[in-house]
């Protein structure tokens, strides 16, 4: 890296998240609550990558993800990885796993779900399949498949 | 610890085994007034006839007495209060909640909301566990075993949530199940795949008269006109799904129809007086297996 031109620049303290999907850039600003975050954040979008054509990156200084933050990120970015950084240097990387159990994150897909129509934050037992990610409702049982994810604000 | 009865998979084989042996001890007993002294809320958020006369019925045998509603019209539902106000109130008048509820996975909501025990009589589409356990009890005490039997499941496979909760039952007792439906209203994919982790054998065929003479049970549903994308094809199947007296011929002697009811005209009316029709005493068998859930939940009989 030291030779090539950083197009975002290097933060000498905090948190780096690389290889995002350009797309799900602003989703996982939601996700991790980063509009609430006071400290600087800057990131990068539609940079070029040889692994994944376009992707994003999310540089936040002086702030630490806990675990269960990162894991958010595995339903829209499943590749992601997430560097800890002090002073200039890569001192922990870690990549995203899909948790067995989420709440709050995404959406019910069965319009009939009692979450969509009262104040209750979602609950979902994660089912994986090879690399496809399927999500069974905690209350209306329910199967919300990858395609019908939405993530919730 | 509280237990509630929100869905089949709640209770293990045991608990679905001790369930119908109580049923069995209040079909034999039916004056055990375990209840005497409780208060139970029956809740039902859309009307339901059957079912909430047939927990009347268990509650009123049981010597317990009633508090409730039976449409949200006259409720503060109407007024705009929240669901989770609603159950916690509730939970401070009674010792068992029994709820139906148009939205699917309210009786779980409910069940985390209160501290009392949640009987599902019903969420949307979801789950009727009452329902499962009541069919468990009919086939048991007219085949004498749960296990090894040979299920016909006829009709709407694919949106009937009875057939749905009483295949993930069945499958603890080495069960044979035949699917029989229309093209649009098969047994979707994941309760195959359920089936298929379980090595449980299965059969899919459009035909009734194809595998009726190997059945122990035969399972109808409804096939309504409103599932159909294509009324057209409603029209051509319609027909084919409607069980006839001439059709039991050659079925075996121990055989027995089982609907969960209301009926509109998949089994034809010159089926009731065949001794292999068993719908109507099914009904019956729903009120002691409804004793039996209500006593277990309170721990009021062992």
């Amino acid at each position: 890296m030291t030779d090539k031109q950083l197009k975002v620049k290097a933060i000498e303290n905090g948190t780096v998240i690389d290889h995002i999907p350009s797309e799900s850039l602003f989703k996982i600003i939601t996700i991790l609550d980063l509009d609430q975050v006071t400290a600087s954040i800057t990131f990068g979008t539609n940079l070029e990558s040889k692994r994944m054509g376009a992707k994003a990156i999310i540089k936040i200084d002086n702030h630490y993800l806990e675990d269960e933050q990162i894991n958010k990120i595995s339903f829209v970015a499943p590749l992601a990885h997430v560097n800890t950084i002090k002073n200039f240097e890569v001192v922990g990387k870690r990549n995203v796993e899909v948790p067995d159990r989420i709440a709050g994150i995404v959406k019910c897909a069965n319009p009939a779900c009692i979450t969509n129509h009262e104040k209750i934050r979602t609950k979902f037992d994660v089912m994986k399949k090879g690399d496809r990610i399927s999500l069974r409702c905690c209350y209306c049982e329910k199967i919300t498949t990858q395609d019908n994810m939405v993530i919730l604000k | 610890m509280k237990k509630s009865l929100v869905s089949i998979n709640d209770f293990s084989k045991d608990e679905i085994r001790h369930i119908l042996e109580l049923a069995a001890d209040f079909e034999a007993e039916p004056a055990q007034r375990f209840l005497l002294g409780k208060v139970i809320a029956c809740l039902f958020f859309e009307p339901s006839t059957r079912t909430r006369l047939s927990f009347e019925s268990a509650i009123n045998r049981l010597g317990g007495r009633i508090i409730g509603f039976s449409d949200t019209n006259s409720t503060s539902t109407a007024k705009g209060e929240t669901f989770h106000d609603t159950i916690s109130t509730i939970s401070n008048y009674s010792d068992l909640i029994v709820m139906r509820h148009p939205l699917e996975g309210a009786a779980r909501y409910a069940s985390e909301i209160s501290r009392l025990p949640v009987v599902n009589a019903g969420d949307g589409a979801n789950q009727h566990p009452s329902q499962t356990l009541l069919d468990l009890y009919s086939i048991l005490k007219t085949q004498g075993s749960l296990d090894g039997i040979n299920i016909m499941m006829v009709g709407d496979l694919k949106y009937g949530r009875t057939v749905h909760s009483l295949l993930q039952a069945l499958s603890h007792f080495k069960t044979t199940f035949t699917f029989v439906s229309p093209k649009e209203l098969r047994i979707p994919d994941e309760y195959k795949q359920y089936l298929f982790d379980r090595g449980i054998p299965y059969t899919e065929t459009e035909a009734i008269e194809e595998h009726i003479d190997h059945a122990d049970i035969i399972y109808m549903t409804r096939v309504q006109r409103e599932r159909f994308i294509d009324p057209m094809e409603y029209e051509r199947v319609k027909n084919a799904y409607i069980l006839r007296n001439a059709m039991l011929a050659g079925t075996k002697e121990n055989t027995r129809i089982l609907h969960p009811l209301p009926r509109v005209n998949e089994i034809d009316t010159d089926v009731d007086s065949n001794p292999k029709a068993y719908y109507f005493q099914q009904t019956e068998n729903g009120v002691y297996v409804r004793m039996a859930i209500i006593s277990y939940l309170l721990n009021v009989k062992q």
